[in-house]
């Protein structure tokens, strides 16, 4: 029987490689859930893992697998703080929506003036309404241990209910002939936000996500900050002992991750979207918990995992279109890649082992691992 | 506006069935988490069991035997994720998320041949005499059988948790794997027990979907139901008579709103249709702020992997 | 739209990245590559299954002449027009994006790509290669009010509407007009669900209404929900939506309103490969074949399904229309002077109720 035994330190060359080895894992079985489908496997599997980067149309869909995975970065990169810390904050699809309203609400009031001040406006207005909707979540829980988790998921239907006055009331295209939605914010020069350089799919939200990928890097590996929220989730009494406020802790990481899934927001509407509608909301904050712990937390991990998320997106879309594979075969594989990474992961953490082999001692030193 | 015209007795017995599919799901998630595991695929769990049954219910002619059916797709869905948490030690968190993608790909894809399809009728269970009672008959004493078996279910994990030697074993892995396993106790085996039970009552939960609200095979069925059912084990603080009233209070405001709407309220229709999510947040806050703040802690174990250093 | 120097570079420079791409040109005898962009899944029973429904037929109807490609529970945004330019990447000469949300990316795509052919289901902006086509709805709706006013044994009929959209807000007005028409103390009651597909909250709006008295249900939402809820109550009446939600025959679904697309979808190919395919705004109902009463059961008197036969028949040779004055406005204030018949412009955006209807439209 094969047991696993826990390494004394995660180790480097399986965290590489268990990424890898979970992918050629989902392609095998993907490959054989396809040709159940009565698809080509290799075909398929070759439209989604390999035509969206380097096929016939790659030129335009590279660009694309920026614009998909920006958002999903941005987003994860803020949850990961708290999610180290032991903070719950899963209502980033609330933020993100709340983000786009706040920031759509404040350029269309000054519509249609037209100064190059309005769009950086817009981003502040989006970064604080998404912040000020995490702050909620975060306030109850300082001031009366309200549970996070709650309130911040309930907090995305009101959301979602708010999008839905917006676009049909105060936000509504006046030239709209009444249809619920804004006007088109990616068709008004103070308020687009376009492809920087063109032909690369480049917008301010993806830089945005660049940036934010960088900064959580530094803050995590030489900052306080960064410091305390890892002492946090790893050792909650040490973390008092050294002085780590919980509360501001708390309302800290919520501000981060709000204030990001915000911009993500304001970035969408302005940009890919173009405008506030019923449907704005598409889950990329759900999407993104995922994202933020495929990545185990941590920046560049969250960075290649949302480009991953990215690739399965649009590969999947094109084998849709291209070989008539159903769109729920494509979700399935997605659930399927995932789990693959996720149990992969175990090969990092553990080592195999044939029982009755000659037990050796091995020192745990870290036997609370937190939220991982 | 007319407010007379809304009935509290009928609304009392409407929020009863409105309850019935979060109460089952969110009843199955409280055993998952008093065990120290966090599931969150309920939303996958309950559609594949929504197919599950139906398909079951077809192919037997029984809705009876569909609800069976559905408990086992449930429950065999969630033996994916046990699998997963309990043994790879992946992540509970995101193996839940993608728990949740795979099901509703899984059950769309199985839902195909159902498009347009007739479930078998439920039985009804008019209990003689008693659903004669004024007043209290039509509320308690009319209702399909899975609307009983839902309060059944809610008794039985009371007595269980709180009452039977097991639960407590239960509670203790939760609380502190590493001292239950200090103490004999198999963790990863009552945790595996637990999480086919939150299946398959996530399972049964999506069924009641499929087979008495709707009924018919339409994907997205469940349409979110399984995330609020992750919100009212949060608002119960992980007890179980509270988990009943926190989905009947949900399903009261649900149900509510839209009298209100059909009464003609003078209240603005996108206010009621925010009010189920905000009262609930409301009632958590005065709940939290109140006294016994720490009975409302969550089960020290919750989330974390398991792994029995010896 | 208003374009400006940034954003016409923008596509200019797109459509050049695209041409070099080289975009596949149609060989002259290889089958004409149609696409299809869906909001829902294609198994939702409703909308999205009803196009889809259409696209079949067109398929059966051209054989091999024609390729069909569809893609499913496409969010709008950014995604929408990702997945329409990969559709005409892939070849498509001709796609159908059925979705209002898919209005601006549809009108985008287009802008880059001149030679292939767009059709944008429920909105308002065209191009020479963009052309939209919506349903008349509300003429099915004036003949299930038409029914339901018949049928009401307590003068209360409800409607579950969607969104505060015009096109519900039209089928609401038809089906109360019609209503009172044949029954003058009949009575609305509209909840609005604000969302198109959730079985629960619609069967949860059903049984509210029924317990304030309604007998006959219309929904504007795609689940058979209500229709559950409906006949559990016993002697409430209900209507397909969407599609012909027959496995309720004979009650509590005592009639239907079909989207059928099939006819158009057919029509429009046909022109496309035929080479006479222009822009237009088209708006089909009964006498188009588009919107289709389903079977009207026997649970229903026989004089009474003449009654909305006869009206049905009406407004499909076009010598009725379902708003014709006199008719007022919700305030009393006149709307439509007698003999008067509303404008398709009025009516794509209708955003007030007809005089008798109780309660606001939100937002």
């Amino acid at each position: 029987m094969i047991i696993l035994e826990k390494r004394p330190n995660p180790s480097r060359a399986w965290a590489l490689a268990t990424p890898v080895l979970a992918v050629l894992a989902t392609m095998i079985v993907g490959g054989l859930l396809f040709a159940m489908l009565g698809k080509d496997p290799v075909l398929t599997i070759r439209t989604i893992f390999w035509d969206p980067l380097f096929g016939p149309f790659g030129s335009y869909t590279r660009p694309q697998l920026l614009i998909k995975a920006g958002p999903l970065i941005l987003i994860a990169t803020g949850l990961s703080f708290g999610f180290r810390a032991g903070i719950w904050n899963i209502g980033a699809e609330g933020q993100y929506i709340l983000g786009a309203l706040t920031g759509a609400a404040a350029g269309l009031a000054l519509y249609p003036s037209e100064s190059r001040l309005i769009f950086p406006l817009m981003v502040a207005a989006g970064a604080l309404g998404g912040m000020a909707w995490a702050l909620i979540p975060a306030l109850l829980k300082v001031r009366f241990g309200t549970n996070e988790i709650l309130v911040s998921l309930m907090l995305v239907y009101v959301a979602t209910n708010l999008l839905a006055y917006a676009a049909l009331g105060p936000l509504q295209n006046p030239e709209g002939m009444g249809f619920p939605g804004s006007r088109n914010l990616s068709q008004w020069p103070s308020s687009a936000n376009l492809e920087l350089l063109t032909g690369t799919g480049l917008h301010w939200g993806v830089v945005a996500a660049g940036v934010a990928v960088v900064g959580a890097y530094v803050l995590l590996a030489r900052h306080a900050f960064g410091f305390a929220v890892r002492l946090a989730g790893q050792a909650p009494r040490a973390a008092a002992f050294a002085g780590v406020s919980p509360s501001r802790l708390v309302l800290a990481c919520m501000a981060i991750s709000g204030g990001l899934a915000g911009l993500a927001g304001v970035f969408e509407v302005t940009g890919p979207a173009g405008q506030i509608g019923i449907d704005f909301g598409v889950g990329y904050g759900f999407t993104a918990i995922i994202v933020a712990f495929l990545g185990r937390l941590h920046p560049l991990g969250i960075l290649l995992a949302g480009l991953l998320m990215a690739l399965t997106y649009i590969g999947g879309e094109m084998a849709q279109t291209q070989l008539g594979l159903p769109g729920a075969a494509v979700q399935l594989f997605q659930g399927m890649l995932l789990f693959f990474l996720l149990a992969m992961d175990v090969l990092t953490q553990f080592r195999l082992r044939w029982k009755g082999a000659s037990p050796v001692i091995v020192a745990t030193a870290k036997p609370v691992e937190g939220a991982r | 506006m007319d407010l007379t015209s809304i009935s509290p007795v009928l609304l009392l017995a409407s929020l009863m069935v409105a309850a019935t599919p979060i109460l089952l799901a969110a009843l199955g998630e409280l055993v998952v988490e008093r065990a120290g595991v966090l599931n969150l695929g309920v939303e996958g769990m309950m559609i594949t069991g929504a197919i599950a049954g139906f398909a079951t219910a077809v192919a037997t002619g029984s809705a009876l035997l569909g609800f069976v059916g559905a408990a086992a797709g449930g429950a065999a869905l969630s033996l994916l994720f046990a699998v997963l948490v309990l043994w790879l030690r992946s992540n509970q968190v995101a193996t839940g998320l993608a728990l949740t993608l795979f099901g509703l790909g899984l059950a769309s894809l199985a839902g195909q041949p159902y498009n347009g399809v007739r479930a078998p009728p439920m039985p009804e269970l008019d209990i003689p005499l008693l659903s004669g009672i004024p007043v209290l008959g039509p509320i308690l004493f009319r209702h399909d059988p899975v609307v009983y078996l839902a309060l059944a279910l809610v008794g039985g994990v009371w007595w269980f948790l709180h009452r039977a030697r097991a639960g407590l074993v239960l509670r203790a892995v939760g609380e502190n794997h590493d001292a239950a396993h200090a103490l004999g106790y198999k963790v990863l085996r009552l945790r595996l027990l637990a999480i086919a039970f939150g299946g398959a009552c996530a399972g049964l939960g999506g069924a009641y979907l499929s087979l008495v609200r709707v009924p018919q095979w339409t994907e997205g069925i469940t349409a979110g139901a399984g995330w609020i059912a992750l919100a009212i084990v949060v608002f119960a603080s992980w007890r179980p008579l509270r988990l009943l009233l926190g989905a009947w209070l949900f399903g009261g405001i649900s149900v509510l709103q839209l009298n209100l709407q059909a009464a003609n309220a003078p209240i603005p229709v996108e206010v009621l249709s925010m009010t189920p999510y905000l009262v609930t947040i409301l009632v958590l806050v005065l709940i939290s702020s109140g006294r016994g703040r720490a009975r409302l802690a969550a089960p020290g174990s919750l989330g974390q992997p398991f792994h029995a250093s010896r | 739209m208003k374009l400006n120097r940034r954003t016409l570079l923008a596509s200019g420079a797109t459509a050049a990245t695209l041409a070099v791409l080289g975009v596949p040109v149609r060989a002259q005898d290889a089958p004409l590559k149609v696409g299809f962009i869906y909001v829902g899944p294609v198994g939702d029973g409703g909308w999205t299954f009803q196009h889809d429904q259409g696209r079949l037929a067109a398929q059966e109807h051209f054989g091999d002449a024609i390729e069909t490609i569809f893609q499913e529970s496409v969010p709008e945004g950014a995604d929408a027009e990702r997945a329409i330019t990969q559709m005409v990447l892939s070849g498509c000469q001709l796609i159908f994006t059925t979705s209002f949300g898919f209005m601006d990316p549809t009108a985008n795509v287009a802008a880059q790509f001149p030679d292939v052919k767009f059709e944008h289901a429920t909105g308002y902006k065209t191009a020479p290669n963009l052309a939209t086509y919506d349903a008349r709805f509300y003429e099915g709706r004036a003949v299930i009010g038409t029914i339901a006013g018949r049928m009401t044994q307590t003068n209360k009929i409800g409607y579950i509407g969607s969104f505060p959209i015009p096109e519900v807000i039209q089928g609401i007005n038809s089906s109360f007009i019609h209503a009172r028409k044949v029954n003058p103390d009949v009575e609305m009651v509209v909840i609005w669900a604000y969302t198109w597909f959730d079985p629960a909250k619609e069967a949860d709006a059903a049984k509210a209404m029924i317990e304030q008295g309604v007998d006959v249900i219309l929904q504007h939402t795609d689940s058979t929900a209500p229709q559950a809820a409906a006949q559990e109550a016993g002697n409430v009446f209900t209507f397909g939506q969407a599609s012909d939600m027959a496995a309720f025959k004979p009650t509590p679904r005592i009639s239907s309103i079909i989207d059928n697309w099939g006819p158009y979808y057919i029509q429009r190919i046909q022109a496309a490969l035929d080479g006479t395919w222009e822009s237009q705004s088209f708006w089909g109902g009964i006498g188009e074949g588009e919107v289709l009463i389903g079977e009207i059961t026997e649970a229903v008197p026989a004089e009474v399904k003449a009654e909305a036969e006869a009206l049905a028949a009406a407004i499909g040779d076009k010598s009725y229309h379902p708003f014709t004055g006199p008719l007022n406005r919700q305030d009393g204030t006149p709307w439509l002077a007698e003999g008067q018949v509303a404008t398709d412009e009025e009516l794509k955006g209708l955003n007030f109720y007809v005089e008798g209807i109780t309660g606001e439209i939100p937002a």
